[in-house]
């Protein structure tokens, strides 16, 4: 187990190598250039000069990635351009926000299309399946964007059921208060598609010998669903769970933007339309790292769901 | 020459159809699947007229007064009260007025210019929107922009992870090894942060939006081809290719390819859907197409303030014209996918 995860990190080094490359060179062939995009319109020559000397982009570009690698690395990316607050705070700042947001929804999305995706697959080829697969393609075909835009004016505006939207300083009143609305309507939206995904997963295991051979034995129908065809669903639907939680740490960045919720999807959001470049480059660089991390943990979970499991 | 005749001409009445006329004849058998296309074909033909002018080319113009209600509510009824202008001459205010001495020759001037004042119709076909433009104009061509990037990004990714996948799945060895440390660079960050770090540096427009999603989009084209080139690079068929002679580029691209073509045609379709409400929501944070141009997305985002004030039916257009897209195009895909590989077909 211990070699295998130390292998497996080993094996990260040139994606991650790979990811700090793929940004560094985005943003210094294609990126505006950072002097000008900081000194703003009304600078003189010498300013820019000036801030060129200062980021070191004077001097050739190995010099300039490794100035890019020391940021990395001792976790110092200096200020954001735009608001000149430190990068490293900027996240800690907003990240209590977005989780307040995005673990509620995970969980009870998760919850929630569980038994929905195991009921319409066990009743697989009736009406109720057919309807249930005909909404849920319908429901996928309206954008995200106009589940939240008429929920938001449904529940917040017209009927006032929930603040429109709003952040304060206390995680409780955050979470009874401000969070309800967008958690339920994310939640509302992301149950149609998590329910196609888990059907399918049950699907796979209801055709296996295994539930036949159950079912001969005499085994209740529930104890074949719950204890057999559950157990062995829970591989696929950890494997995604796991794909979809470094999002949860970017947050929705629309949830965050139509509910004006100070979180760090808005702040990347924000920070792509001011050009921003050292928070882009911090969240990509960072995030495709706990990507990485959260994927050889879902690895190392399936051990201990799936003794079967080899792990080579 | 009597026999090689004969011979010649057997196959031609006894042959078995090829993939392509089997997944018709089965696509053709769903009737879903066809009501599904004649959708789509119907989109095309819209978006072809738009295109070349025939709908929608007006869609800036403002027909209509601000907020012009769908024809059916009937117009709105102007409940200010509006403030009457005082008739008869002028009070003469000459003594404290400095401007007094002037007014007659401003007068005079004033009614030398002709000005015409457009008629502003009340109501519209679906509505208007703030500047007063048929919300049905505007969504057609929100149509066409959406659809268009959709389906270029598209085909541009798909492109490009066919390309990519056909090296690394056919040449394996150190080309393989570098394709897919570009895959594993490409998906370890989460698809919407690289969308926006692209959008960050190639800034807005509509041919760069296209291009943002097509180089973040390429990866799961790559995925499959990749995989399928690995499993046919060894067939009979590619070694009997390479015993006559046929180089890389032809083992790879005319005989390999046409075998795989129906996984990159799914892969295709099922972009396009993807694509499309990509563009929607990059187009309502402002990081799409220009201002000046229309898609849904932008349509989307003005009708987040008009449905405060009650104007509902942009947002309805907009929702309405891309439901039916999508349902239809994601319909035709699952078709499409059960037709082209029937070991497939699932529930």
């Amino acid at each position: 187990m211990l070699s295998y995860a130390l292998r497996r990190t080993w094996q990260m080094v040139p994606t991650l190598a790979g990811v700090v490359l793929l940004v560094f060179f985005l943003f210094k062939w294609f990126g505006g250039d950072p002097a000008t995009i900081i000194a703003g319109l009304g600078a003189t020559q010498q300013q820019i000069e000036a801030i060129r000397h200062t980021l070191g982009l004077d001097r050739p570009w190995w010099v300039q990635l490794g100035i890019f690698l020391r940021e990395i690395v001792t976790l110092n990316w200096g200020a954001s351009w735009a608001t000149n607050e430190p990068v490293a705070h900027l996240f800690l700042t907003r990240l209590p926000a977005t989780l307040t947001v995005m673990i509620p929804i995970l969980v009870l999305q998760t919850v929630v299309s569980i038994p929905f995706g195991l009921g319409v697959a066990v009743v697989r080829g009736s009406l109720t399946d057919r309807a249930a697969m005909a909404i849920t393609t319908v429901a996928l075909s309206v954008s995200f964007l106009v589940y939240v835009l008429v929920g938001q004016w449904l529940f917040g505006f017209y009927l006032a059921w929930f603040p429109i939207q709003g952040w304060s300083d206390s995680v409780l009143t955050n979470l009874i208060h401000y969070a309800p609305l967008p958690i339920l309507l994310a939640m509302f939206v992301s149950i149609a598609p998590t329910t196609r995904l888990y059907r399918s997963f049950f699907l796979d295991e209801l055709g296996h010998d295994y539930v036949r051979t159950a079912r001969a034995r005499g085994a209740s129908e529930a104890r074949v669903l719950l204890r057999h065809v559950m157990r062995n669903a829970t591989i696929p639907i950890l494997t995604n769970i796991a794909t979809e939680l470094p999002g949860v740490v970017v947050g929705s960045f629309l949830i965050e933007v139509f509910f004006s919720i100070p979180g760090l999807g808005r702040e990347i959001l924000l920070a792509v339309n001011r050009s921003d470049y050292p928070v882009i480059q911090a969240v990509t660089i960072y995030l495709a790292l706990l990507t990485m991390l959260i994927n050889l943990l879902a690895d190392l979970l399936y051990r201990v769901v799936d003794p079967r499991v080899r792990l080579n | 020459m009597n026999a090689i005749a004969s011979f010649a001409a057997v196959p031609d009445s006894e042959s078995s159809p090829g993939v392509w006329q089997l997944a018709w004849r089965r696509l053709r058998g769903d009737r879903v699947a066809m009501v599904a296309l004649a959708v789509v074909a119907a989109y095309a033909a819209l978006v072809v007229a738009s295109l070349v002018g025939l709908v929608a080319a007006d869609w800036t113009r403002e027909v209509g007064v601000p907020y012009a209600n769908p024809r059916f509510l009937g117009p709105t009824v102007d409940e200010s009260v509006k403030i009457e202008r005082p008739s008869g001459p002028r009070v003469d205010l000459s003594a404290v007025d400095p401007l007094a001495p002037r007014y007659a020759e401003w007068d005079a001037r004033a009614a030398q210019i002709q000005s015409v004042s457009a008629p502003h119709l009340s109501t519209l076909t679906f509505g208007g929107d703030r500047l007063g433009r048929d919300v049905i104009a505007k969504a057609i061509k929100g149509t066409q922009v959406s659809i268009l990037v959709g389906v270029f990004a598209a085909l541009l990714a798909t492109a490009i992870g066919t390309a990519l996948g056909a090296v690394a799945g056919y040449f394996g060895g150190v080309a393989g090894d570098l394709m897919e440390w570009f895959y594993n660079v490409f998906t370890a960050v989460p698809g919407i942060l690289l969308i926006f770090a692209f959008a960050a540096v190639f800034g807005r427009g509509t041919a760069t939006v296209v291009l943002i999603l097509a180089l973040t989009g390429w990866t799961a084209v790559y995925r499959l081809v990749r995989a399928e080139y690995l499993k046919h690079r060894g067939r009979e068929y590619v070694l009997a290719a390479e015993a006559i002679g046929a180089s890389h580029f032809s083992r790879m691209f005319e005989h390999i390819l046409p075998n795989v073509s129906h996984v990159v045609l799914v892969q295709l379709s099922l972009l396009v859907v993807f694509f499309i409400k990509a563009e929607v929501i990059l187009s309502f944070l402002g990081l799409g197409v220009p201002i000046d141009s229309v898609s849904w997305g932008t349509m989307l985002n003005e009708a987040q303030s008009e449905l405060i004030l009650g104007k509902w039916w942009q947002l309805a257009a907009a929702t309405a014209f891309m439901a039916v897209f999508v349902t239809a195009f994601s319909t035709l895909t699952d078709a499409l996918r059960d037709a082209l590989d029937p070991r497939l077909r699932q529930g």
